[in-house]
């Protein structure tokens, strides 16, 4: 491979450093203009200042002022703890539910089969955004508007992760079942006790996944979930940044807490969170 | 000798194991995705008004022929085309050019790789409000920044002109990381030797992309491209926040529109005919594009 010149390289490193200013700007300004007061947030826009945190002699009270203004001002805590509800309970009943129809479709004989897979399949094309009224009124009549209940269940059966599963235990090998099954296991045995515990990896892709998808979710609790109580964190950040007087050091603040846990996940669980989503694309 | 009823054979006990483990999931789908699909199409052969609820009247196509006429579902249909039309080659070629960038030899490639994909961290949420503050005409970013090299303040997110742009123009930001990544893994089961091949040939910079790097990526780009046409389709969050669909409409989306007509107004039965026509609509982009990808294999 040709070393590049003086010149290429200056270019090519300016390039790219250029795009990460611009990619980046948003998320660093976010977390460190969550630590400002709104003069400083106005003074520090366009120059360096807006990536660094504010000095420490700037700082009136504590760097946590904000948070603790936005906490008084809205209900962010029962926000917060709404959507890891929603999100935790979406995803515990989801594994096993989705898990145990992938298992079914990929292991086991039985009579229309194929049709129930080309139908979970075909479920796929139907946008949720063209189903969420009926849905609506449904979850309206079952009596279970602002409840967990109608923000979870609903959302429990997820044909693309019954997909994943299934393709995932084809390509598990089936001797230890069948050794298992001679040793006189049942069916649920053999699935929880063998299987599950051996393909951990696809339970946390696809739990990484129903997490991303849910924790940002925003048209259904928008519906579902209309009291104060039951609103979940960006339905809350969007009432948050329309109570008058506007106050963007803790509108910031709001943010970076909502943006928290997806950060947790991205790095700590980096190689899933990548994997988890291009999963999407590369297996289709 | 009298066969065993099927039930009790391997084969019926199987069956019935396959069930008991499909069972879960068949009814929740059936209860609330398969029956909403099928009321959303009764619901929009009624004037089903949400407060009486009693008194659904059957109305045949009436919404249909509504819907013809209904101005404000003609210019939210037009919005949402050109969201979609210029945010899909846009983010697009964005997300291959960082991949490209990206996939080279270089010094603090993890961090670039990172900084890019950075936007995907943040919800769609959270994302339009930061971008709100930016495009504030008075004192946002962006004017500042304009102001520094001595263009005039743009209304941005306040005109009519430029809202849906600028919403564009944060989509595209906001995608592209992801997008980008994928490549990326297109990009590395590329096989070296092609590459070489070409270099044998003589093939210069720009004869290797074309002949080796496109034709490598011709899945995975029709895989985003369709993905991501279906998404910009159900455009909804960033106007809802950014401009409430506005100014002058300029920003309504398909399903912001049907949502307003379903929760504000509370007509059900005319927005369930719209959720309809809408779900052909992206049920035939799926299917025209399916079907350009099988003539392209073909």
């Amino acid at each position: 491979m040709k070393k590049r010149s003086v010149t290429q390289r200056v270019i090519l490193y300016g390039v790219l450093s250029v795009l990460a200013v611009i990619f980046l700007f948003p998320l660093v300004w976010m977390i460190m203009s969550s630590m400002k007061d709104e003069y400083q947030i106005f003074r520090d826009m366009t120059s360096l200042k807006a990536f660094l945190p504010p000095m420490p002699n700037e700082i009136d009270g504590s760097y946590f002022q904000n948070y603790l203004l936005a906490f008084e001002r809205v209900n962010l805590l029962r926000y917060i703890m709404n959507s890891l509800i929603y999100t935790i309970g979406i995803i515990i009943f989801g594994l096993v539910v989705n898990s145990m129809a992938g298992y079914a479709l990929a292991r086991f004989k039985f009579p229309l089969r194929n049709f129930w897979l080309a139908v979970i399949i075909a479920t796929l094309i139907i946008p949720p955004e063209s189903i969420f009224l009926p849905l609506y009124v449904l979850v309206f009549n079952l009596g279970w508007v602002n409840t967990y209940t109608g923000l979870i269940v609903p959302f429990i059966a997820n044909a693309f992760a019954i997909f994943l599963f299934r393709q995932f235990f084809l390509d598990f090998p089936k001797e230890l079942e069948e050794a298992a099954k001679i040793d006189g296991c049942s069916q649920l045995g053999i699935f929880f006790k063998i299987v599950v515990p051996l393909t951990k990896p696809v339970f946390a892709t696809v739990a990484i996944v129903l997490f991303i998808n849910h924790w940002n979710d925003f048209l259904w609790p928008l519906v579902v979930a209309n009291d104060d109580s039951m609103r979940t964190i960006q339905i809350g950040l969007q009432y948050f940044m329309n109570q008058p007087p506007i106050q963007w050091g803790q509108v910031m603040a709001a943010l970076t807490i909502a943006t928290i846990p997806m950060l947790i996940i991205f790095i700590f669980l980096q190689r899933y969170f990548v994997e988890g989503l291009t999963h999407t694309g590369s297996k289709n | 000798m009298a066969r065993k009823p099927y039930l009790k054979t391997q084969e019926g006990k199987e069956a019935i194991t396959g069930y008991l483990f499909l069972l879960p999931a068949l009814i929740l789908l059936s209860i609330f995705l398969l029956y909403p699909m099928g009321t959303a199409f009764y619901y929009s052969l009624t004037d089903f008004y949400i407060l009486r609820p009693d008194e659904k009247n059957f109305v045949g196509l009436e919404n249909f022929s509504m819907i013809l006429g209904d101005a404000a579902f003609r210019q939210a249909f037009v919005n949402t085309m050109y969201f979609t039309v210029l945010v899909v080659p846009i983010q697009l070629g964005v997300a291959l050019g960082l991949a490209l960038l990206v996939n080279k030899k270089l010094k603090f490639k993890v961090f670039f790789r990172t900084a890019y994909f950075s936007p995907v961290v943040m919800s769609l949420v959270v994302v339009s409000i930061l971008w709100t503050f930016m495009y504030n005409p008075n004192e946002g970013l962006f004017n500042e920044i304009l102001a520094s090299l001595g263009i005039p303040e743009q209304p941005f997110l306040s005109s009519p002109d430029q809202a849906m742009n600028s919403i564009i123009v944060m989509s595209v930001w906001q995608g592209a990381g992801f997008q980008m990544m994928i490549f990326l893994a297109g990009l590395q089961n590329i096989p070296g030797h092609l590459y070489e091949a070409a270099e044998i040939d003589g093939a210069n910079l720009f004869q290797k992309f074309l002949h080796v790097t496109l034709p490598g990526l011709k899945n995975i780009s029709l895989f985003i491209f369709i993905t991501i046409t279906i998404a910009a389709f159900k455009l909804l969050v960033q106007p809802m926040i950014m401009t409430q669909g506005g100014p002058l409409g300029s920003t309504k989306s398909l399903v912001y529109h049907i949502y307003e007509v379903g929760f504000n107004y509370r007509d059900v039965g005319y927005a369930s005919s719209m959720a309809v026509v809408f779900t052909v609509m992206v049920l035939i982009i799926t299917i025209v594009q399916r079907f350009l990808i099988k003539e392209e294999e073909g």
